[in-house]
Parts: structure tokens; sequence; C-alpha cells
């Protein structure tokens, strides 16, 4: 079956919610993560350190790799975390998007896998 | 025997049934496309010496499956997942049988949908739609909307490839769904209609089977969901407009305008069907921009004769309509309506103060019909001139010369 990347994206530099916010939203991803996973429609799925942890390394020319500190894309907009779901379409794939963005309150977008 | 304009006619008239078919057949939408394609060159070789088919429809379903089949074979470049499907479906002897249609599981139905799918931009939507429903070509609609026919090319393209890609799912949405997923598609419908009514360039007054698609359409979408008062109010007001195609043109191909027209050549019967749901959905009352167009189309119909028109409820249904719907388009036909109840003098006032509608013919015509009537004949004919040069539609470019010439 198709299989999807639900990313989520936050905007870097956007002040942190309450603490009492954050664990009201673990608690909501847990509870999605148990619903995804019962359903069998579960791949893999993470949270990701904030983007200044990252390191990119370049390795298309000849000679030396070069490796920077921070993340690819210098936009605000940085990928938090993401789930990975095979679903039968689109539609399923949305469903659980539209329930992902709720529990993380986020943006999630909704890109399919290339077929082998 | 039929000649080639005949072939393409009668092809064209059945192309958005048969590609729906053929997707569901082969869940590929290019694939399909391609396979009518075909089926349309052998319809151009054979039709003229045998004549037209029973089932036009049929045959062409037939004739683009086995074309598909072939293809696929040919082709080692499909996705395995297409050849397995068709293989499958061939060893099962099933296939899309041209007979079976029934009205909610209306292939063209489904195909719509796929086509409005929220996952697809609007402007995607609507194209797709009319490319593979309604049958359009790719330059007609980029005419429609006015963008060069590169850019909508373009823009067919990538709304199949994310179709195929993101896998868009080839069905009609869930009862839960349909409200939010209904809007779109009562758009395209509108859209079709209104490109059979009055095509946006070419010499053909009327496109009847683009209209008769276009009703077609709305009235499956009454019956599945008949509990809309938006859908009804659609088939309400195509049923009214579509009421006065006898009378739209006179023998000799020409444009007459709404005043002008012969009223006993109005088709009763859709006249009484269209009223017969506005006044279902005045019942209902929960007004909306459809039921509002139809209840003005009905004040119309109801008018024995043009100097029976009641105006004033017309200039009322379109202060409603502005309301819900403010546009300066509306805002051109309510100063219309204005100018039968408080003079053309008020209402040229109204449309010179509309902002945006320069490239607008029709804006142009009905400052050229005010500035007549108020007694400005040569602002008039400059009005005419500048309404001229902004419509390709023949048969409005001569209605247009015409009004120039008696100034």
């Amino acid at each position: 079956m198709p299989q999807y990347l639900l990313s989520v994206h936050m905007v870097e530099g956007e002040p942190s919610p309450p603490e009492d916010v954050v664990q009201d939203m673990y608690a909501a991803v847990d509870r999605f993560n148990a619903k995804v996973q019962e359903a069998g429609v579960w791949v893999f799925a993470g949270g990701l350190h904030p983007a200044d942890t990252a390191t990119v390394v370049d390795n298309t020319k000849g000679g030396d790799p070069i490796v920077t500190d921070g993340p690819f894309s210098e936009a605000k907009e940085q990928i938090g975390g993401f789930w990975i779901v095979e679903v039968a379409d689109l539609d399923d794939a949305l469903k659980w998007a539209t329930e992902a963005s709720a529990a993380c309150q986020g943006k999630v977008e909704v890109r399919p896998f290339q077929s082998e | 025997m039929p000649e080639t304009g005949d072939v393409e006619r009668a092809f064209r008239r059945e192309s958005g049934r048969a590609v729906a078919s053929l997707v569901r057949f082969f869940g590929d939408i290019d694939l399909a496309e391609e396979a009518v394609q075909d089926a349309f060159v052998v319809a151009l070789q054979t039709w003229p010496a045998t004549g037209l088919p029973p089932s036009p429809a049929g045959w062409i379903i037939t004739t683009a499956r086995n074309r598909g089949l072939d293809r696929v074979r040919r082709e080692s470049s499909r996705t395995g997942r297409e050849a397995e499907a068709v293989r499958l479906q061939e060893a099962r002897g099933t296939g899309p049988d041209p007979q079976d249609v029934g009205p909610v599981a209306d292939d063209s139905l489904r195909l719509i949908f796929t086509c409005c799918h929220p996952a697809l931009a609007p402007s995607a939507q609507v194209a797709l739609t009319l490319r593979l429903v309604a049958g359009l070509q790719t330059p007609e609609i980029a005419k429609a909307f006015l963008v060069p026919e590169p850019t909508m090319a373009q823009r067919l393209v990538r709304a199949k490839h994310k179709i195929r890609a993101a896998n868009i799912p080839y069905r009609v949405p869930r009862d839960a769904e349909l409200p939010d997923r209904l809007p779109p598609v009562l758009a395209v419908v509108y859209l079709v209609f209104n490109e059979g009514y009055l095509p946006s360039s070419g010499d053909e007054l009327v496109r009847a089977q683009l209209c008769a698609e276009a009703i077609r359409l709305a009235r499956l979408l009454v019956e599945l969901l008949p509990d809309e008062p938006e859908v009804h109010g659609l088939l309400a007001l195509l049923l009214l407009v579509e009421s006065r195609r006898a009378a739209r043109a006179d023998g000799a191909g020409r444009l007459v305008r709404l005043a002008e027209q012969d009223r006993s050549q109005w088709d009763a019967s859709m006249i009484a069907e269209g009223q017969t749901l506005v006044r279902g959905c005045l019942r209902r009352n929960q007004p909306g921009p459809y039921q509002i167009q139809a209840a003005i189309a009905a004040v119309h119909s109801d008018a024995p004769t043009a100097a029976d028109t009641d105006w004033s409820q017309i200039v009322a249904l379109y202060d409603q309509l502005l309301a819900l719907t403010p546009s300066p388009v509306v805002a051109l036909n309510r100063a219309v309506a204005v100018a039968e109840v408080e003079g053309p003098a008020v209402a040229l006032g109204l449309v010179d103060g509309l902002a945006g509608l320069d490239g607008y013919h029709l804006w142009h015509a009905v400052r050229g019909d005010l500035l007549e009537r108020v007694g400005r004949p040569d602002d008039a004919a400059a009005a005419f001139a500048a309404a001229l040069e902004r419509t390709d539609n023949g048969a409005e470019r001569d209605l247009l010369r015409a009004r120039r010439s008696v100034l």
C-alpha cells in the first residue's frame, strides 16, 4: 500500500507554549501514536531535536566533504518530527494528518513516498 | 454517412463518460485519456464508412478498453501495479459494462468528485473537470479562464500527476464527507454549463451537449444529495436558463437579447420544473447564491412578455445576492435591473462606479446600452467598440456590431 510522510513543521523563534500545554500535547501525541499503531498503519515516527542541533554534510563535489553546523534550510519553518504511515489512499492519510495536526498543534504536510 | 464533423461531435458527446468508466477500469487517468484518444482515431477512420454505431458510448468504451490494454502490454515502462490490475481484470472477465451505469454509481460522479478533490487547487479542480468530464480541449479551457494555453496545459499535467503520485482515490465521498466536498463540484458544473451556453470563443452560439451534460450532472447531484438546498438551486438555475435556448438565437443563428426573445419558444416543461424547484428552495428558507440566481431566473420566466417583468423583485433578489457574494459582476447585473426600475441614468452612475471590469466585455456592452438610452450615442458607440475588442464569440460580436451600427 502507499506510504506517506506526515511531517510537522514548527516556526523557529516562536515562543514555546506554557509547560502544562506542552505536557497536554505530549499526552495527545502519545494517544494518537497508540491509535496509529492499533490501526496497523504505523511504519515509523519520531520527534526531532530542534534545528540548531543539526549538521549538514556536502560530499557532492570531489575532494573533501564539507561539514557545516546547522540545518539545511535557512528558513524559519523547520521540521520538528514526523510519522510514516502506510494507508490505502490520500484520503486516509489526510484523516490521520488531521488528527496528528490537532494532537501536536502544528501544521502537518502529507507527502507521498515514491513506490518501488 | 457521417462526416468528420459529425464524428467529432458524437465522439465529444460521449467521451467524458467513456473516460470516466475507463479511469475506473485502468486506475490511471492518463491511460484512460490516451485509450479514448486512440479510439477516436479509429472512429474517424471507420464511422464515415460504417455510420455512427447504435451506442457510441458503448463502442468507445469497448474500443478504448482494448486499445488501452494494447498500450499496457506494449509499454513496459508502466508501473507493475497498473499492469497487474489490468491483468487481474482481464482474468476475471470484468470491466466497464457500457450498459451498466446506474445513477448513484455513475462513473462521471466518481470522476467529478475526484477532479474536485480538496487536495487539488481550485483552479486545477475546474480545469480537470472541464477536460476529463466535459471533454473540452486545453485551448478552450485556457480561453475560458483567460490564461495562456501552455499555462493551462501545465496546470492539467500537474493536477493529473498529483492524483497519481499522491493516490487520490477514485470514488464518491462517503456521506459524512459530502457536504464539504460539494461546493467545488457545484462551481464546476456551473462553469461547464456556462461554457456550453455561451462559448468563450468561436462561432457556435451554443454547445448543447455541454449544457445537457451539466444538467445531467446537476440531476445526479440532486439524487445524491436531496437535502442540500444549493444543489436544487443549481439545477433550477440551469433548467430555467436552458429553457430559453430555442429563443436565444434567431433563424440565422444571431443572438437575441432577453428583452427581444420570442417567449413562446421557451421550453414550458423546463420552466415548470425549474419553478417547482425554486418554490421548494423558498420553503426551505436556507438561501444561497445558486438558489437566488434561480429565483431571479424564475421571475423572468414568470413574465409572459418582457414588459411584464417584475424588475423590483429582481432588484431585491440582487440585493440579497450581493450581500452573499459581493462582486463587481453581480453589482453590474443588479445595475441592469436597476435601470428598469429607476431609469438608465441612475444605473449608468452605478456601472461607472464599478472597478476592475475594464477587461470584461459585458461591462462595456451594458455601458453602451445605458449610454444609448440616456442620449449619448457617440459614447455608446465607443463603449460597444470597446466591448467588441474584448470578446471572440462570433454571435456576441455580431450583436455588438448591430447595436453600434444603429447609433
